[in-house]
């Protein structure tokens, strides 16, 4: 009997043992899957159409988006302003920023 | 379903969700899945954006040189859906009084100009392509051209490049000459790159080409050529230009945004054309605000050109030169402005369908002073040696501007 029981309670000491070391197992794949996803996740946000790796995060221009660094902020006033200086003056064109470059154009 | 086939589907699922290599599966499937989401809403977040829809109502002025120019301005911009933008502007000058050049040689005069101007802009991925076609029309000029633009977005989003073609076409008439018609057509190509330097910096480079043909006088304006016979010692005869000019401009312009919400800018600017002017314009501001409701700009603005190779205050016979011209605008001049603009800005209520809207005041004060443009309405002078021509000019515009 004794040694049916200390059978048992190897077996059952065998399966905690199994149990815990899937466990183990399972948290590492899990920890691998998440530094994949980490990964994958950076690599699609940094350029999920290129590869390239922009210097400035799209998460650090607030600051390039607002209004006050914009060359042309209030358009109206801007094309009377030009209107204004090339009816009067002999150069032409290339006036102002080409706009844009932060999403915010 | 049957029964025993739902069965099996819950079997096999349990079985997948309990079994160790079943979960790293689906948790891979489900992270690609995050993933590729995660990517796109991100990558559409990145992307070029419409204009913001507003509308504009401005009054503007221009005082200088015996002449009022004033007028209001009217810019409606409206997205349809996600992917297009559509734009409508109605402006007018009124024109009254005389510059130097009327009264040496013509009578004051009224006249009104109004430009009517549609657009649309079209959104794809990364690429914002406009269009727009606008009209002016005065009692004795015609004109209307075409824009069209293509702007994409490169390297993260870093770099904006702009390319730009515009063509238009001039019918010049002349008032008291029923006659008179002539015609002028005009091509611009422009190419624009801005740059994200910093976090806080972006620069920005224009080039834009300037094709004209046709006729380019002003029919109104004059020479002046030494004739001892008159009174005055001098007479006036019609400018002629030459029937071509090509020209081509570039700027370099620079933000830098500020520790505490101010920006300084700065922008310089070369210019040549085939009739020998060659320009270049400087620019500095500094924006600041205060609170969240005011923004204040002040600017300095400094431009000079050197004459047009047919330019001459004073030709010595008539007809002397195939090509000449003594518009003040060919000749040897500098100019500087100084100026400010005053915007407050108050947010409407999250419910309202009016987002935001701004009451603003721009001023520029601009100074001209003649290398070699003389007064001719000084007459104690001798001919040829009166003093050279120089006047103050004020440049506003008042304007309420509301975003939805």
């Amino acid at each position: 009997m004794k040694s049916i029981k200390s059978i048992k309670l190897i077996k059952s000491i065998k399966s905690i043992k199994v149990n815990k070391v899937n466990k183990v197992i399972q948290s590492r794949m899990l920890k691998a899957m998440k530094v994949t996803a980490a990964m994958m996740a950076l690599g699609l946000t940094s350029g999920c159409s290129s590869t390239f790796e922009p210097w400035v995060m799209p998460y650090e221009r607030e600051n390039l988006a607002d209004p006050i660094m914009s060359m042309n902020r209030n358009p109206v006033s801007m094309s009377f302003t030009h209107h204004a200086y090339q009816a009067r003056e002999g150069a032409r064109g290339a006036e102002g920023g080409a706009g844009g470059g932060c999403g915010c154009n | 379903m049957p029964k025993v086939a739902l069965g099996a589907v819950v079997a096999v699922t349990r079985h997948k969700m309990t079994s160790p290599s079943g979960t790293v599966k689906q948790l891979i499937i489900r992270l690609i899945f995050a993933c590729i989401v995660l990517g796109l809403v991100t990558w559409q977040a990145f992307a070029a954006v419409l204009p913001q829809d507003r509308s504009d109502a401005m009054y503007h002025s221009y005082q200088g040189d015996g002449m009022s120019i004033d007028g209001p301005s009217i810019l409606l911009r409206k997205k349809i859906g996600n992917y297009a933008s559509v734009s409508a502007n109605y402006y007018v000058d009124t024109i009254s009084g005389a510059s130097i050049d009327v009264l040496a040689t013509a009578s004051p005069y009224v006249e009104e100009r109004i430009e009517n101007s549609v657009g649309v802009d079209f959104l794809h991925n990364k690429t914002l392509m406009s269009m727009n076609y606008t009209t002016s029309s005065e009692n004795d000029f015609e004109a209307e051209s075409i824009h069209l633009g293509v702007s994409q977005d490169f390297f993260g989003d870093l770099t904006t490049l702009t390319l730009g073609y515009s063509k238009g076409n001039d019918e010049v008439g002349k008032t008291g000459d029923d006659s008179f018609l002539e015609t002028a057509e005009r091509q611009n190509y422009r190419l624009g790159i801005t740059q994200i330097i910093t976090k806080s910096m972006i620069v920005g480079l224009s080039l834009e080409n300037v094709a004209d043909q046709g006729y380019l006088n002003n029919p109104y304006r004059s020479v002046r050529f030494l004739d001892a016979t008159s009174a005055r010692g001098y007479r006036f005869e019609t400018e002629v230009y030459p029937n071509t000019r090509r020209s081509n401009a570039a700027s370099l312009t620079a933000n830098y945004y500020l520790p505490y919400r101010s920006s300084v800018y700065g922008e310089a600017k070369v210019f040549s054309d085939s009739w020998g002017i060659e320009a270049n314009t400087f620019k500095l501001g500094y924006i600041h605000t205060f609170a969240e409701d005011w923004i204040v700009e002040l600017r300095a603005r400094r431009y000079q050109q050197d004459q047009a190779d047919f330019y001459q205050d004073l030709f010595t016979r008539s007809a002397e030169f195939n090509f000449r011209a003594r518009d003040k605008e060919m000749s040897t001049f500098n100019n500087l402005s100084l100026g400010f603009s005053v915007s407050y800005e108050f947010q409407f209520s999250a419910a309202n369908f009016f987002k935001k809207s701004t009451v603003n005041l721009d001023f520029d004060r601009v100074n001209f002073d003649y290398d070699n443009f003389r007064n001719v309405l000084v007459t104690d002078a001798l001919v040829g040696a009166e003093p050279f021509f120089q006047y103050s000019a004020n440049i506003t515009r008042f304007y309420v501007s509301i975003f939805y």
